[in-house]
């Protein structure tokens, strides 16, 4: 209980806390949008792709936010514009787009000559949140939740039917872009707490648990924003305590919550699934 | 006389330049059970998207209701190819139906009570009320099926687009959905379902868009089917619709 002490008492773990929570709830939500689109590959290109937009921002000295932004963007157009006007397929596409992009950012932040924050940025040093970076996750956590409250509907039709929303005149282009968008804020909040590398398990693992936990698409974003929590604080806990790299800590604590449900999930899980075979094999003998 | 509910004039489709549709003119009043039959490859899918300006046209003219399709769009309901759904997605039989009021709500309006009795009331009519509370995927591909068209009801339309809606479906519920279609036209819709053989063709509808690429013959059912007209669209494959006793 030396951790629930430390809080009490250090600012720099309440604010780590407060950064992680947040950071869970709006990764959960948009998550479960990126799986049930199949997008997860998607997701992590575009976390990846912020890296060169974080570096220019530092040289020019303005928030990384909007490098950030704008670098994720611009790569999601790229992707889409050469899976779109060639035989290449979209995997493909999505993998050379967003490998350049990386290794660009690793370029610029050589020659920026700062390595240390180069592995804060891929790998999250949550103790190091400044109030800055908690208040960018909080308003980015406010327009994630409310455009997914606002546009709920558009973006249950473009991820369930599409072909239906573009039938009755939605942009389902646009609401696309708009959800990539949505994704590369999701990851520049997330940048100090989980880092660059490890964002797309913050998006996928909690939201692919709550996939195997309900058949409602509203119950799926609450779990799997709670999942997000419960790891955050979780991982925040054993790297506090054990001096681990938080990105790490907080993305094995959600991959052990993953594990658990795949297993003993009361629906889809692995191990009422085969005691529902075996009981029947055993009712027909 | 009543205005068309279908005029399509010379439309060309084509995909990087192979073209899928050549030059088809048609013309279909209201109250028609159409359907679009043709060979592997013939373009009927294609043709149904190209009239729900889904993929860009080469040239040529839809109107519906003399107007545009931009225009009249929430009048048409879609039901798309079974494949094309993941059948997976965390949704139940009620709220996929209820999709179905999304057309007609507005930006920021969610479905009320009186939306969600309506889609109840569309799901009775295709006798799935029982199964609303259901994961989609639990069902068999005519309950599915039926779904589908009750969230096609729902929107209230009326133009109805299917496609290939009697894949995998069971007897039971294609005739359930065949005389739901029957009934629509009798209200005035207009249905056009795109199918994927000639069996059951004369049984099922009133109108036929024969189809390979070009216009092979569009008109009354017993017009449509005639051995050298059907000869025409499926070429070598004649022997085995001979065999069928077409």
């Amino acid at each position: 209980m030396a951790f629930i002490e430390a809080i009490m008492q250090y600012g720099f773990l309440q604010k780590a806390l407060l950064t992680s929570i947040m950071v869970g709830v709006i990764c959960g939500v948009i998550g479960c949008f990126i799986i049930l689109r199949g997008m997860a590959l998607m997701g992590d290109a575009i976390s990846h792709a912020v890296l060169p937009g974080v570096a220019i921002s530092y040289m020019l000295g303005i928030n990384f936010f909007f490098g950030a932004v704008f670098s994720g963007v611009v790569t999601a157009i790229a992707i889409g514009f050469v899976s779109q006007n060639s035989r290449i397929k979209h995997d493909t596409s999505i993998g050379i787009m967003f490998t350049a992009a990386f290794a660009a950012g690793i370029i610029i932040i050589t020659l920026l000559k700062s390595s240390t924050d180069l592995y804060h940025i891929l790998f999250g040093n949550v103790l190091a949140v400044r109030s800055s970076d908690m208040w960018i996750t909080l308003a980015i956590g406010v327009v994630v939740l409310a455009a997914v409250y606002l546009f709920y509907k558009e973006l249950l039709i473009t991820s369930f039917d599409e072909t239906m929303g573009a039938a009755y005149g939605l942009p389902v282009r646009l609401i696309h872009y708009f959800l990539m968008t949505l994704l590369t804020m999701v990851t520049v909040a997330s940048l100090q707490t989980v880092g660059i590398v490890l964002v797309v398990a913050m998006l996928i693992t909690p939201a692919a648990a709550a996939y195997l936990l309900t058949d409602r698409l509203w119950m799926m974003i609450f779990l799997a924003s709670g999942i997000g929590v419960i790891s955050s604080i979780a991982g925040l806990y054993f790297s506090f305590t054990y001096n681990l790299a938080s990105g790490a800590t907080i993305v094995i604590s959600a991959t052990a919550i993953f594990v658990l449900v795949f297993l003993f999930s009361p629906k889809h899980g692995l191990l009422w699934k085969m005691l529902r075979v075996k009981k029947k094999r055993a009712s027909l003998i | 006389m009543e205005k068309e509910a279908i005029s399509i004039k010379d439309l060309h489709v084509s995909y990087y330049g192979n073209e899928a549709i050549k030059g088809v003119s048609i013309s279909v009043q209201p109250g028609n059970l159409v359907g679009i039959i043709g060979p592997n490859g013939a373009g009927k899918s294609t043709l149904l998207k190209a009239m729900l300006n889904l993929i860009p046209k080469d040239k040529g003219d839809i109107k519906v209701f003399g107007k545009t399709v931009k225009e009249v769009r929430k009048k048409i309901a879609y039901v798309p190819q079974r494949n094309d759904i993941d059948w997976d997605f965390p949704i139940t039989v009620l709220d996929a139906v209820l999709l179905g009021t999304y057309p007609n709500l507005q930006l920021f309006r969610r479905p009320k009570k009186k939306e969600k009795e309506w889609a109840l009331e569309c799901l009775q009519r295709v006798g799935m009320e029982e199964f609303s509370k259901r994961q989609i995927g639990e069902l068999s591909g005519g309950q599915q099926q039926r779904v589908f068209l009750a969230r096609a009801l729902a929107q209230k339309a009326e133009l109805f687009y299917l496609d290939e809606p009697f894949v995998g479906v069971d007897a039971s519920s294609e005739e359930t959905i065949v005389t739901i279609l029957k009934e629509l036209c009798l209200q005035g819709k207009t249905v056009i379902v795109v199918h994927h053989d000639l069996s059951k063709a004369n049984d099922y509808f009133n109108q036929l868009i024969l189809l390979n690429k070009e216009l092979i013959s569009f008109g009354e059912v017993n017009e449509v089917i005639q051995a050298d007209i059907i000869e025409k669209a499926y070429k070598g494959q004649f022997a085995f619709m001979k065999e069928m006793g077409v």
